[in-house]
């Protein structure tokens, strides 16, 4: 269930931001979270619903001390 | 005001014959289809190979293509696949009253250019109106000839064979899609004839077994057809598949799986091991392969399998596109 | 991170390749875990995960995938508002070809000269009713948590412009409550591969009160293979211990998202919603609160669940009784052409996906 993919937010406006995945574009709704252009982003049928704070090379990392905390 | 398609036009009196001189011979004209007989004739050959194909995209108009160039390319593609060079196609458009006559224009137009960079000569024709949306619909039918001594069959893959494709997979269907699903993207269609690519693998020698053009259902569906076909295991790495991650984005916006999206300028190609890098190195060097590689093998005898080894270090069998591709978000 | 979470000492920083050998030479206990997410057993059956696993650790494939929950009543009802040429209803692709009680779907509907809009966003919607005021536009608003705020966005857009054409016929689910009667109903389980985009809203606590009443652990795991497989490895660890686990930290936190679910309690409020197969489960799903059920397009009562064919196992399936080859139709008479369940329909059901990967488990 419930596809969502993480992109870049390239612009904002009004509850609006245009996120890049890769070169294509979505028009994606925000007010969930406090985003800026730069941040990325998951977005699930056009909605942000959350902000990444890791880089995903980091996260590896941190999943799997995840295994053994 | 914009010229529309009439019930008119398909009367089969004057306003047909105006559509066929404005705008079908202005572009196809040939010596052939000039002489407007019931049917042309044209020189043979000794085997030749036929196809026919019907077009019913929407939208008529995508990035990167057209019906028009779509319809050429299918029905050429089909042709070459089985090693002939193509010669003729005859068209039939079913048109939708109220469709722009200036789309028409650039349909056909689309077609001739495409015709003329793939070698063919569109020699008959026919057009009928319909009651409808504006849309339009084209039946491609197409003759090639094939050399002598060319056995190029799904059913001829050997064990140990190598397989290749000829370019990144998805980008048709991702171009549609896109156009559909309100997703700005630039990727464009890959509709594309292949005959450099057929005509140079074949001048320069390679041993080829099998061409297959990936369309509809994706390279999947297509490599798990061959490979019933040929009753043999075909084993492909998903980190050899070629696909753009633009391409896979997309497809991860909306639930697809790029192995099981449509293409419309992809062929995969399975010659002997031996031949494999001489063959890729002649795809990337003829239009439209650039992005050729080789994705598998040809394993072993069965009643036809297609086993993917994953990035993960997995496997995972494969089958043909099952429903209809669909956008699966929730 | 969470109270009931047990330190257990096993050592960190574990590369991918000793996560692999170790389930793969995993000799505990066997443990059946169960994927609620229908992305997930896509993802797994994606990355050849079954084959990794050691004979002891069985994966199954639970009830994540929406329009296989939804009973045949919900799109029955969606077929009747597709009949009146004034409604036009909208959609997301998934439930396309999912059948009411009868054989008909809403592409069968369309056939039949009904509009129906399929869209990537409910918040599609809004443009398509703007330019075209005449028509009322349905949105068949299925989906978990994770689709939950989007509807509340979109609800909330109606309200603020006072929209007048678009209404929704919602079947909104909740995993919690869900996964608490699959425990209580006897279901051979053993540890959750929790959703993690469904977490990104929830969090992960919401896990816990479950967790440890039934003393299994939780991991809340993303959609990559390596994540899948340390979430996996992670349960495993943890056999018998009610923990819950974060595995996809980059999106879930501990608390999700409390401004979604603010938004989402604005407009919804909680009901015994119905599952396909499952009948009525306390809590289970989310409807329009009462002030704001003029935009409901007729959601209550949906609740009958028509089997195309009684011998079909969805129910059992979609519980982690049987796996979808144990049931007599699977692959027979029952196949993504002529589905007879909806758990065949969907691309993310479990029996759709055990059939076009040939999945088997072990």
């Amino acid at each position: 269930m419930c596809v969502a993919l993480p992109g870049k937010v390239i612009d904002v406006r009004d509850r609006k931001a245009t996120v890049d995945f890769n070169g294509n574009r979505v028009d994606a709704r925000t007010g969930f979270v406090d985003i800026a252009p730069g941040d990325y982003v998951l977005v699930h049928a056009g909605c942000i619903l959350q902000k990444l704070t890791e880089q995903d090379a980091d996260e590896m990392n941190e999943i799997f001390s995840e295994i053994g905390a | 005001m914009e010229e529309k398609i009439m019930m008119a036009h398909g009367s089969g009196g004057s306003a047909t014959g105006e559509l066929i001189d404005q705008i079908f011979d202005r572009e196809f004209s040939n010596s052939t289809l000039d002489q407007m007989e019931d049917s042309a004739v044209v020189a043979g050959a000794g085997q030749i190979a036929m196809t026919t194909d019907s077009f019913v995209v929407t939208p008529a108009e995508f990035k990167g293509g057209d019906i028009g160039r779509l319809c050429v390319c299918g029905t050429v593609n089909d042709l070459l696949m089985r090693g002939a060079v193509p010669k003729y196609l005859t068209c039939g458009f079913i048109l939708e009253e109220g469709l722009s006559i200036d789309l028409l224009k650039r349909v056909v137009h689309s077609m001739a250019e495409t015709a003329k960079e793939a070698g063919v000569q569109i020699v008959a024709g026919d057009t009928k109106v319909v009651n409808g949306i504006g849309e339009l619909y084209i039946n491609t039918a197409g003759v090639g000839f094939v050399p002598d001594g060319f056995d190029i069959a799904a059913g001829n893959a050997r064990v140990g064979d190598s397989i290749i494709v000829s370019g990144n997979v998805g980008d048709h269907h991702a171009a549609i899609l896109s156009e559909r699903m309100n997703i700005e993207t630039d990727i464009e269609s890959d509709n594309a004839p292949l005959v450099d690519i057929v005509k140079n693998l074949l001048d320069g020698g390679v041993d080829v077994h099998t061409l297959r053009d990936v369309t509809r259902g994706g390279l999947a569906t297509v490599l798990k057809e061959l490979s019933g076909q040929s009753k043999k295991t075909f084993v492909i790495g998903e980190d050899k598949i070629p696909v753009t991650k633009k391409v896979a984005d997309f497809a991860g916006l909306l639930g697809l799986d790029p192995l099981y999206m449509g293409n419309e300028g992809k062929l995969v190609a399975i010659v002997p091991a031996s031949d494999a890098q001489k063959a890729v190195d002649i795809i990337r060097h003829s239009k439209y392969g650039e992005n050729a590689a080789m994705i598998g093998e040809v394993r072993e005898d069965s009643d036809g399998r297609l086993i993917e080894t994953t990035e993960l270090g997995g496997e995972r069998e494969l089958d043909i596109l099952q429903g209809e591709g669909l956008p699966r978000i929730c | 991170m969470s109270d009931c979470q047990e330190k257990t000492g096993w050592f960190i920083n574990m590369t991918i390749e000793e996560v692999k050998d170790g389930l793969k030479n995993y000799d505990g206990p066997e443990m059946n875990i169960m994927e609620v997410c229908g992305s997930h057993t896509g993802a797994i059956a994606k990355n050849g995960i079954p084959g990794m696993l050691s004979d002891r650790i069985h994966l199954l494939s639970g009830p994540g995938c929406p329009v296989c929950v939804t009973p045949s009543s919900y799109v029955d009802k969606l077929l009747d508002l597709a009949k009146n040429p004034h409604n036009c209803i909208v959609t997301f692709g998934d439930l396309i070809r999912v059948p009411g009680s009868t054989k008909d779907n809403l592409s069968t509907a369309r056939g039949e000269g009904a509009r129906v809009e399929m869209v990537y966003s409910p918040m599609d919607t809004l443009d398509l009713a703007g330019k075209d005021p005449d028509a009322t536009f349905i949105f068949a608003a299925v989906g978990f948590e994770t689709t939950t705020p989007v509807y509340a966005l979109l609800v909330d857009e109606i309200v603020r412009n006072n929209i007048k054409n678009i209404k929704l016929l919602t079947a909104i689910k909740t995993m919690p409550e869900v996964i608490r009667y699959l425990m209580e109903s006897g279901a051979p389980i053993d540890g959750f591969i929790a959703p993690g985009h469904v977490s990104v809203v929830t969090g992960t606590h919401i896990y816990e009160p479950i967790a440890r009443d039934f003393s299994i652990p939780f991991g809340v795991a993303g959609f990559k293979g390596p994540e899948l497989l340390a979430a996996i490895y992670g349960i495993v660890r943890e056999y018998g211990h009610g923990v819950v686990k974060n595995f996809y930290p980059s999106v879930v936190k501990e608390d999700g998202n409390p401004e979604a679910r603010a938004l989402i309690d604005k407009y919804f409020e909680k009901y015994d919603a119905a599952w396909r197969g499952m009948g009525q489960v306390k809590g289970s799903g989310k409807i329009l609160r009462e002030e704001y059920r003029y935009l409901d397009a007729g959601s209550l009562g949906l609740d009958a669940d028509h089997k195309a064919n009684p011998a079909c196992c969805c129910d059992k399936v979609l519980m982690g009784k049987i796996r979808p080859y144990d049931c007599p139709l699977f692959g027979k008479v029952c196949t993504p052409m002529n589905p007879q369940g909806a758990c065949m329909v969907s691309t993310e059901g479990s029996c759709f996906s055990y059939l076009s990967n040939h999945r088997k488990d072990k």
